[in-house]
């Protein structure tokens, strides 16, 4: 009874982490669509994201009630509550920067389109390395180490690109409504590299506190 | 009916015992909620009663060899001395033991009966008090450095490792109510074993015997108080006193259990004898202490910069102060008992000529010679 209860919310938080990291290619593919202007395929990968969203917050909150109801690690259950809520973030951010590139349709030139790329795989590969971090942490805590230095650089990396673009944008000869415009995909963009540093932190943190 | 009296002190330090120290046994799986508390009772019950009826007689010896008491008003006294002893310092905030409040209640008795304490059992009982914690301390070092190896090379997912120290809190949880029974049914009521008001009962091959018997009645009194009053204690243990994550808890419970087995069991105790080995002592120690000592162990080796030493001092202090306090109370309770209420608590017609050697024989008021057996 025990085992059996320990064997399902174990895979169920597998299959938690795999919908975050199934989201961020997904969000990465909607990217290169929306550029390549495949306006179906685009939608079907908001959609897509969009039941990877609803399915990540379904999980989470059956993964929180057994938590408590079960009364499962009670020296780590606000951390796990910790980590799945804020692992939760990366999902609803990447459906919401795909949700605004659908709903605002910005005008952006063919010239930034590399680099606005190159920022959606940076962005993407932090949260794939938090992803394998957060597994490891559940698993194997002392080799998180090795995950969160990765994140940790992707991040610097977006923020990087992030401000290349910008620079450029700035000094183009756009209109400052549009140049705004494209600046907030950026942040957007880049934002999900720093969601991804924030969950690295905490799990730092987490690590230490379970090999203690 | 008197004879129920007269056990009644026994049955209140066998509730206190329940009460108080079923938490250094599940203390920490109920306070955070690893374990139900009825079922952590449950099992601390049930083995709590199989450690004092069949491994609790070791102990008892070790105490009757300190001090035979002979008259079961006499022994009333010495163990009601003990239990208010037990209960004033845990009043006032003070470390206190059963095992050291039983041990100086006795001696009590032995001034008061004019009988000379024998030393050597009584330096036995106390460096095996040392030696307890210094044990308890080392094993749980031990443990906690083999846990530590197992769990990076195994890679146990989390929620397995919270299964499986659920249930290695159980099962060491009841070979911990088990020892703890049988190291300390001897303070509850090793001091009646000599003058146990039960007869032996025989059923086809089953021998119960009155001590048995004896054991019994207290195992359920312990059993009583693990029900009534020790949820409030494991509550403090688990949350405030000395908050342990499980998994440490689990070791700190591991290695208590095995210093209580040590100090308990007669038949670990035959078996290195009859292979010429030391055995340990059969002594009643105090299981809090046995704690304090694994939780140092634990801090040990995680190389804890926190550790406070100071507990050791405490414990310390507690080896003398609470064996001098129970003996007061027993001595002046003995003599209010006798002269106030006309009660006999010492036998004074009680001379084991045959037994008796020179060594252990004193003259009692100069009217009967008492003596103990060596």
């Amino acid at each position: 009874m025990l085992f059996k209860e320990t064997k399902l919310i174990e895979k169920q938080m597998d299959n938690f982490l795999d919908i975050i990291s199934e989201s961020v290619l997904v969000f990465q593919e909607g990217v290169i669509r929306y550029f390549r202007k495949q306006n179906d395929d685009f939608d079907s990968s908001l959609s897509k994201v969009e039941i990877l969203e609803n399915r990540a917050d379904d999980l989470r909150r059956d993964i929180e009630n057994r938590l408590y109801t079960e009364t499962l690690i009670p020296e780590s259950r606000g951390d796990v509550l910790g980590l799945l809520e804020n692992m939760d973030k990366l999902v609803n951010g990447a459906k919401h920067v795909l949700k605004e590139f659908s709903i605002e349709i910005p005008m952006i030139p063919a010239e930034f389109h590399e680099e606005f790329l190159d920022l959606a795989t940076t962005a993407a590969k932090g949260v794939e390395e938090v992803v394998q971090a957060a597994r490891r942490f559940l698993s194997d805590p002392l080799s998180v180490k090795a995950n969160l230095h990765k994140v940790y650089h992707y991040e610097e990396e977006a923020d990087r690109i992030a401000e290349k673009i910008q620079r450029k944008v700035f000094r183009s000869d756009l209109e400052l409504a549009q140049k705004n415009h494209i600046r907030h995909f950026i942040i957007n963009m880049d934002s999900l590299a720093d969601r991804a540093e924030d969950v690295a932190d905490r799990l730092a943190i987490y690590t230490i506190k379970r090999s203690m | 009916m008197v004879t129920l009296l007269y056990l009644s002190s026994g049955l209140f330090l066998g509730w206190s015992l329940g009460a108080n120290d079923a938490a250094n046994v599940f203390g920490t799986a109920v306070g955070t909620k690893m374990l139900k508390f009825r079922f952590a009772a449950i099992i601390a019950s049930i083995f709590f009663i199989l450690g004092a009826v069949f491994s609790g007689a070791g102990a008892s010896e070790t105490l009757g060899s300190l001090g035979s008491i002979n008259k079961i008003a006499g022994a009333f006294i010495v163990v009601l001395s003990a239990g208010i002893t037990v209960y004033s310092m845990t009043r006032l905030g003070l470390p206190v033991s059963t095992s050291q409040a039983i041990v100086g209640a006795i001696i009590g008795w032995n001034l008061f009966a004019g009988i000379s304490t024998n030393v050597q059992v009584l330096s036995k009982i106390v460096g095996s008090w040392i030696m307890s914690l210094v044990l308890a301390a080392l094993f749980a070092f031990v443990i906690y450095r083999l846990v530590l190896r197992f769990k990076t090379l195994q890679k146990i997912h989390i929620f397995r490792l919270d299964a499986y120290t659920r249930l290695g809190l159980i099962i060491v949880g009841a070979f911990g109510a088990y020892s703890l029974g049988a190291n300390n049914i001897a303070n509850v009521m090793g001091v009646f074993v000599s003058i146990s008001p039960f007869h032996d009962i025989s059923l086809g091959p089953l021998n119960f015997t009155s001590v048995q018997q004896l054991f019994l009645m207290g195992g359920i009194a312990i059993a009583v108080g693990i029900f009534t009053y020790s949820y409030r204690v494991m509550l403090t243990v688990g949350k405030s006193v000395y908050k342990l994550t499980p998994q440490t808890a689990l070791i700190v419970v591991l290695a208590e259990s095995l210093v209580l087995f040590l100090f308990a069991s007669g038949g670990l105790h035959d078996f290195l004898i009859t292979r010429g080995l030391p055995a340990f002592p059969l002594v009643p120690v105090s299981s809090s202490q046995l704690v304090v000592g694994a939780i140092i162990g634990v801090g040990m080796a995680k190389k804890a910069r926190n550790i406070k030493y100071r507990a050791l001092g405490k414990i310390g202090l507690g080896w003398i102060v609470t064996p001098l306090i129970s003996l007061l109370i027993c001595f002046v309770s003995l003599f209010v008992c006798q002269n106030v209420f006309m009660q006999d608590v010492v036998n004074r017609k009680v001379v084991q000529n045959q037994d008796c050697s020179e060594d252990y024989c004193s003259i009692n008021y100069g009217i009967d010679e008492v003596c103990q057996k060596p």
